[in-house]
């Protein structure tokens, strides 16, 4: 009997395929399919900062613009009971799906500042979430703001996060980070259970017709995975965290590399929205064949066996790619 | 009992009785009762039950002939019914009201009583509607305030069902239904226990049902009607007791006594005033303060009026009475007198004659007109009434409020007497539709009102214009209720507030402050500069009049809190700072409890920056200390001196709030007034203002075709004409085939400007070395107003194109010609506007508009200044608004004008063949005017043929000369919107197409009744929010176009500018050059849209690329020539509809509210798509056989 079970933010996990946060939680219907596809955990969308404050902002702009102003049209729009502007909608989804779903249910919190939406976080508790992931991605371009005060930010905002709640809380980064390790070793001091590497956002276009910049998102290749597997296995076994691979995991094989590299648990998106729910299946039976095929007779036996710790070589996950015709060579020699 | 205070305007306190006493509500959206209407249709949507636990059916109608048609309906079937109209409306509703009253239905229909259009539209108050309907047979009850209103719409209901007479019940328009008062609200048991239970089964009993069916509605013959007729005679005579008794279970149940003529004054007093509606108020108030000082007057308030009960009148008339004065509030030219006055003479000399009156002698009745379109009526006018009414000889038949320096009718009054009380607080605020000061000070009436044991009271002025437009907030508050339906005179404000600087220039706010007020003014010049910013004449009368001055930079803290240009809740909270009517740490906490109120479900973030703006504002707050010397030598600005001596005399008053003031003698005797006029009224809206940089110009034009406001123009001229042109005058080399050697100049009006930035979103040019940078781009007006101002008046000196020289076939051209509408004072960034614009450049003048009541009659044609303008020839549009519903028909009737002269002038051209010779007659008969020079050529012709028909005698040679004008090619342009075409004026539109006369219909589609606030009409597309259909509209647009093309011989095309604006101006030209039925279905983007304005030309592009708005041209004169007429001019959809929809509010609140039904819509909406693009599609596919003979198509205005 295979022994798929994994441990990710202290929850005890049937496998290590995990949801990423994706429109596809949106609908208990889907987050229904996923468990039965065997997913053992969800990962819900984000609920953005920047979003609730937007939208927000833009109803009550347009709701207000060019009212009272002309005493035939005092206003524009019928005044609706409520709208779910806010958390609520996301709160009533946790809630739905922890009474739909049997598999753990992850929250996801996105947003940069430690303005009150944070305190959406101790409501995402309350509605039930088992676990948050925390999404911090900002792009620096004030010339006044340096590395150091960027990194205290996000370490202070994952700080305050940690005493809105009691449940355990991931950190999902982007991989631009100049020291990496040590800025991990902050964050996980600072109430991180757990890292996820990494997030991929819409990285603007440029349109050389109209010469427009315009939003795009692709969605993930598998030759992707390779950075956040790098750093896993670098990172694996040096901090009390755990790590999650989310980005380029396409296939059983990708899956397998991630848990020898060290990682706690994969989160697919891209490949579950490329080829269906009915990947999960597929790609566990797969993970349970190649287990088979090569007598792993549990995910955890495997996992951090290809980490930088427990390779023969580590100084090869420190090397740059145009150095690869000199693997043969061994630098331990020269220290 | 304790009944909830709740401070809020007529029009929500009668929904609030009518929507929770009636079962089926038919509405339609009409000024200004469309807030009842409402509030119905959002209760019904968010399912609130009725008094016996239902929820109210709520059915928006095509029209109020339609809601009356439906009402009828729904109570001959045993509904509780009801309704909500004004004005023409209440006059569509007439022939169903006889039928009602006839079969002696109950019902109640709640009237906002407003003018009936005559001379000009009024949106305004007066009873000239109701007085209309006097003959239907409907009872009418009268509300004075907002109190009555709410407690007589329950009366009226309750005395309606035990009478079996119909009701109306009416109120001011606008003076009572928009004015926010304190009142107690009743309770649901207050509506249970006045509604008999017995009358509603009753009610039902009588309603047709095939279980015990009966036949209504018969015919009958001279030998029976009349007796029928008489047979009702019972019930008028019972009702008004039966009124009264339910006024005295209401007093009994509520504690308020009402009667069918309430008696105020002296109790000896020997002149009183009879009148009804809120005037009645103004009449008591000032006859007590009278009376308190030994004058013997009083006043009748009428509330029954009809059935006028002789008997009850003549019990409420003190028997000391001398003299009465009858006040109507309406005017009926040619009558004896007004309604009123004639039912009170009536009744006094039948109370005389059968001795039933309470004097022995005949007192003397005078009757009046005032407050008509909601005319201010003041105590001073009241004062002005009773002195009349001591003199000898009183004038009869006279006008109060007015100088009728014609028929010498008015009443003279000393304005300045005033019963202003020390214990009341008066203010008034000025402030700028956009900044909120409407709603916030709404909100203070609401705290003051909710919060204090004070009265409170508020009312608001609202000018024309849809942009930039000012309001004024007049509220009140003190012990007691606040009777007082007037707004607060010169001299009386205890505070005074001006939430925008630059209205210190052009209007006298401080003549409301009364000496020791206060003036609160919102500048960015701080406390130690504001001073020296000041006019001479706001300097002058804070001096004189002692006010304390206050300051703050209202914009700054807006700005800092993310509040953008709202400054309401900053200004609101220094007016409970400086006024102290609650304690300020109350005030704050009360200020933001109302902010948590009005915006927590439009989420935390907008209640926050609210916080914040309240939170920054006192430290902001200064007081200034007032030097004791005028010392500025600024000015306040009126129209310029070369402007035409009426703009100067007559429609400058009107500009600066003076309109009040202009005689009779000063207005136009027929309403006809001169075009062009609203390029005097410069407004300065824009705080930007589009530059031009003719190093990346390409000399398109797409920003002038796009430009709302024809503000933005391009000229090709002559290089030697700018010999004398500013030095900042910008010029390059023109680009234009047809045009060489010439220069070319794109210039701005930065006064006229709104700002809206459609002509920098729509400029292709941009700088490839800085993408961001483009032919034009906006910058701060300020700076560049002086010499952009110098620039255009420059440029307008230059000489318009030669129109036979340059075909406007592409948009670079046609923007050559002159824009003959301009300036209007239509929304900034409005989608309609473009298209008015283009038919004025095209055909501006050679064209007859005929332009429905909406957005286009308002833009085009509110006072005071309009925007159709003319040539330098003289000539340009003629423009008439008719009716809302009778546009089509009336646009066919000046068509029908054109052909019939047209046939004449042709008849009688033979008659002067000797004098004029053959040759001219025969080119004029067959002149070639398809294009520019063949109708110059024809215009020179007939001026030829005037000149050589000159001073005959010979009456029919003086007819051609009269009509000669008629053998030019005239447009005729019938214009609306979707409200109009779609909806109620949809039957005549039919007809009209139907008719095969060649008038070109544009219908301006905006998806909804922009006008009157976002009301839903067949137009509006599924799955979009709008006002009755809050709930998001469910059933998908009505394809007008396709219903238009099954004739097979009119011309249809759908076009959007923003997604192509060659296929616009091909439409329009086409649409012109067919000889026969054209119609234009025009996307136009709206603020009802809830999109971001600056973006609505490409919302039009993506509505193409989505299939919403398919482009299509459908010319039957195609059909000949064996080509399929219909030419599918945009693409198959390559957006998915959410790409297009969700950028708009009206769609994206209904997925913020309820999700699921917008998937389900929206769903439903993709499925539209689809079907109708197939539809298209084959359609478009279908061959045509060359020599088809299509016999309907352009038959030259023959129906035959």
């Amino acid at each position: 009997m295979l022994d798929l079970t994994t441990t990710y933010l202290g929850l005890t996990l049937k496998n290590p395929l995990v949801a990423a946060a994706s429109p596809l939680s949106k609908k208990i219907t889907n987050a229904r399919r996923l468990e039965d596809a065997g997913v053992s955990a969800v990962v819900m969308y984000s609920l953005f900062e920047e979003q609730i404050v937007n939208e927000s902002r833009a109803l009550n702009y347009y709701l207000n613009r060019g009212t009272e102003s002309y005493a035939e049209a005092l206003s524009y729009f019928p005044e609706m009971d409520h709208y779910n502007i806010g958390p609520e909608e996301y709160l009533g989804l946790i809630q739905k799906l922890k009474s739909t779903l049997d598999i753990p249910v992850i929250a996801s919190l996105n947003g940069v500042s430690t303005g009150g939406w944070i305190n959406y976080a101790h409501r995402m508790q309350e509605a039930g979430a088992d676990a948050l992931e925390l999404n911090i991605y900002y792009i620096p371009t004030d010339f006044d703001i340096t590395s150091a005060e960027l990194e205290q930010n996000y370490i202070d905002l994952v700080s305050e996060m940690r005493q809105q709640i009691r449940i355990p809380m991931a950190v999902k980064l982007s991989p631009y980070f100049t020291a990496l390790p040590s800025f991990a070793r902050h964050l996980v001091e600072a109430g991180a259970s757990g890292l996820v590497l990494f997030n991929r956002f819409y990285q603007p276009d440029l349109d050389i017709e109209s010469l427009e910049v315009v939003p795009s998102l692709e969605l993930s290749t598998a030759h992707e995975m390779r950075l956040p597997l790098r750093w896993i296995a670098i990172l694996y076994g040096r901090l009390p965290a755990d790590l999650a691979l989310t980005t380029g995991a396409h296939n059983a094989e990708s899956i397998l590399k991630a848990m020898m590299a060290g990682a706690s648990v994969v989160q697919p998106a891209s490949a579950l929205l490329l080829h269906g729910i009915h990947w999960t299946k597929e790609t566990l039976a797969s993970i349970e064949a190649w287990m088979e095929r090569y007598e792993y007779e549990s995910i955890q036996k495997m996992r951090g066996s290809m980490s930088q710790q427990a390779v023969a070589d580590p100084a090869a996950f420190e090397r740059a790619n145009y150095m690869k015709a000199l693997t043969s060579f061994d630098h331990r020699i020269l220290a | 009992m304790q009944r909830e205070i709740v401070t809020i305007d007529a029009n929500e306190a009668v929904a609030h009785v009518a929507y929770r006493t009636n079962e089926v509500i038919a509405i339609y959206p009409i000024t200004p009762s469309s807030g009842m209407g409402e509030f119905a249709d959002a209760w019904s949507a968010a399912s609130k039950p009725n008094v016996w636990g239902t929820v109210p059916l709520v059915m928006e109608m095509q029209s109020e002939g339609g809601a009356a048609g439906a009402v009828h309906g729904a109570l001959t079937t045993g509904s509780l019914t009801t309704t909500f109209t004004a004005s023409q409306g209440l006059l569509l509703m007439i022939p169903n009201m006889y039928k009602i009253a006839g079969e002696l239905i109950p019902t109640v229909f709640h009237v906002s009583a407003r003018s009936v259009a005559a001379h000009a539209l009024s949106i305004f108050g007066d009873h000239s509607d109701i007085n209309a309907a006097r003959s239907t047979g409907f009872a009418m009850l009268a509300s004075a305030s907002v109190q009555e209103a709410q407690d007589m719409a329950l009366i009226s209901q309750a005395a309606a069902l035990e009478s079996r007479i119909p009701f109306i019940h009416f109120f001011d328009g606008f003076r009572t239904s928009h004015e926010v008062n304190k009142i107690e609200q009743l309770s649901e048991d207050d509506m249970r226990a006045l509604i008999s239970d017995e009358a509603i089964v009753a009610a039902r009993q009588r309603g047709l049902s095939p279980d015990h069916p009966v036949l209504r509605g018969t015919a009958q013959n001279p030998d029976v009607f009349f007796q029928a007729r008489e047979r009702v005679n019972p019930f008028y005579a019972a009702c008004p007791q039966i009124v009264q008794d339910t006024m005295d279970h209401f007093g009994r149940q509520v504690g308020r006594s009402y009667h069918l003529f309430d008696y105020k004054g002296a109790a000896d007093a020997e002149n009183i005033i009879i009148i009804m509606g809120s005037g009645a108020e103004t009449c008591d108030e000032t006859a007590n303060f009278l009376a308190n000082q030994g004058e013997k007057v009083g006043v009748i308030t009428v509330r029954l009026y009809r059935p006028f009960s002789v008997a009850h009148l003549l019990q409420t008339i003190p028997a000391s009475v001398k003299k009465i004065a009858v006040l109507d509030r309406t005017k009926e030219p040619g009558a004896a007198g007004e309604p009123l006055y004639m039912d009170v003479v009536t009744a006094v000399n039948e109370g005389l004659a059968d001795g039933s009156a309470p004097f022995t002698s005949a007192p003397q009745i005078i009757g009046g007109r005032y407050g008509l379109s909601s005319k201010e009526f003041t105590p001073a006018m009241v004062k002005g009434i009773f002195d009349n009414l001591k003199e000898a000889s009183p004038k009869n038949h006279f006008t109060i409020g007015i100088q009728d320096d014609v028929s010498h009718t008015s009443l003279n009054y000393d304005p300045t007497f005033s019963i202003a009380d020390a214990q009341t607080v008066y203010c008034v605020f000025f402030g700028l539709g956009a900044d909120g000061t409407v709603g916030a000070n709404k909100n203070s009436i609401k705290i003051i009102g909710e919060e204090t044991e004070y009265g409170a009271q508020g009312y608001f002025v609202y000018d024309s214009k849809k942009s930039g437009s000012v309001t004024i907030s007049h509220l009140r508050f003190g012990p007691g209720q606040v009777r007082a339906p007037y707004l607060i005179g010169e001299n009386e404000a205890n505070f005074v507030a001006c939430h925008q600087f630059g209205f210190l220039e052009r209007i006298d706010v401080l003549k409301y402050a009364r000496p020791g007020g206060v003036f609160l003014l919102n500048s960015s010049h701080g406390p130690g500069e504001v001073w020296q910013h000041l006019p001479a004449e706001v300097q002058k009368a804070i001096i004189e009049k002692n006010l304390r001055f206050y300051v703050i930079d209202g914009y700054d803290v807006a700005l800092k809190t993310g509040m953008g240009g709202r400054v309401n809740t900053i200004m609101q909270t220094c007016f409970f700072a400086i006024s102290g009517v609650l304690p300020k740490e109350e005030a704050i906490t009360q200020i933001k409890k109302s902010i948590q109120k009005t915006y927590g479900k439009r989420g935390e973030t907008v209640v926050q920056q609210n916080f914040a703006a309240v939170d920054s504002t006192l430290e902001n707050l200064h007081e200034v200390v007032v030097p004791l010397q005028v010392t500025s030598n600024l000015e306040r600005v009126f129209v310029p001196a070369e402007a035409p001596e009426f703009v100067k005399d007559v429609l400058a008053p009107m500009l600066y709030y003076e309109g009040d003031n202009l005689p009779v003698s000063a207005m136009p005797v027929d309403g006809t007034f001169p075009t062009g006029t609203s390029q005097w009224e410069k407004r300065n809206i824009a705080l930007e203002i589009p530059i031009w940089e003719p190093d990346l110009c390409i000399q398109c034009g797409k920003c002038v075709f796009v430009c709302p406001h024809a503000v933005i123009r391009h000229k090709v001229y002559d290089p030697a004409l700018l010999e004398g042109a500013p030095e900042t005058f910008k010029s390059m080399d023109a680009k234009f085939k047809e045009l060489p050697g010439m220069k070319y100049t794109l210039q701005v009006s930065p006064e006229d400007c709104t700002g809206c930035v459609l002509c920098v979103e729509i400029c292709p040019a941009k700088d490839k070395s800085q993408v961001g940078r483009k032919a034009i781009n906006m910058e701060p007006q300020l700076p560049h107003r002086a010499t952009e101002s110098n620039n255009w008046n420059f440029f307008l000196t230059l000489p318009e194109v030669d129109r036979t020289s340059i075909q406007p076939n592409t948009v670079k051209n046609s923007q050559l010609f002159q824009p003959l509408f301009e300036f209007s004072g239509a929304c900034s960034g409005c989608g309609e506007t473009p298209y008015v614009k283009l038919v004025s450049q095209l055909f501006g003048d050679r064209s007859v508009i005929a332009n429905a009541t909406g957005c286009s009659s308002i833009y085009g044609g509110n006072l005071p200044t309009t925007p159709w303008a003319t040539n330098k020839e003289g000539r340009g549009p003629a423009w008439s608004n008719s009716l809302f519903e009778d546009n089509a028909e009336f646009g066919l009737g000046m068509r029908l004008t054109i052909d019939k002269q047209s046939e004449y002038v042709h008849e009688l051209l033979p008659h002067v063949a000797k004098t004029v010779g053959q040759p001219l007659i025969d080119e004029l008969v067959s002149a070639d005017q398809t294009n520019e020079a063949g109708i110059i050529q024809q215009r020179e012709r007939v001026a030829r043929l005037k000149q050589l028909l000159a001073g005959s005698s010979d009456p029919k040679v003086k007819h051609l000369v009269a009509l000669a004008d008629f053998l030019v090619r005239k447009s005729v342009w019938i214009i609306g919107g979707d409200g109009w075409a779609y909806d109620i004026g949809y039957g005549g539109l039919d007809h009209v197409l139907a008719s095969g006369r060649n008038v070109n219909i544009l219908v301006l589609d905006t998806e909804v009744y922009s006008n009157t606030g976002g009301q839903a009409s067949k137009a509006t597309p599924r799955a979009a929010v709008a006002k009755f259909a809050a709930n998001g509209k469910g059933l998908p647009k009505k394809d007008l176009g396709m219903i238009a093309m099954a004739y097979g011989y009119v011309y249809v095309a759908k076009v959007a500018m923003g997604a192509n604006d060659q296929h616009t101006l091909r439409a329009f030209l086409e649409a012109d050059a067919y000889d026969g039925p054209s119609l234009i279905i025009a996307y136009s983007h709206c603020i009802a849209h809830g999109i971001d304005m600056r973006k609505g030309l490409e919302q039009q592009k993506l509505a193409m690329q989505s299939g919403i708005w398919p482009l299509y041209r459908y010319n039957p004169a195609l059909i000949p020539l064996g080509q399929n007429p219909l030419s599918l001019d945009s693409k198959e959809p390559t957006i998915s509809v959410e790409d297009y929809a969700y950028n708009e509010t009206r769609y994206r609140m209904l997925l913020q509210s309820d999700e699921h039904r917008a998937e389900q819509l929206m769903r439903s909406a993709r499925e539209d798509v689809r079907k109708r693009w197939e539809l298209y599609r084959q359609m478009a596919d279908i061959e045509y056989k060359a020599g088809q003979k299509n016999d309907d198509a352009g038959n030259g205005g023959s129906n035959a």
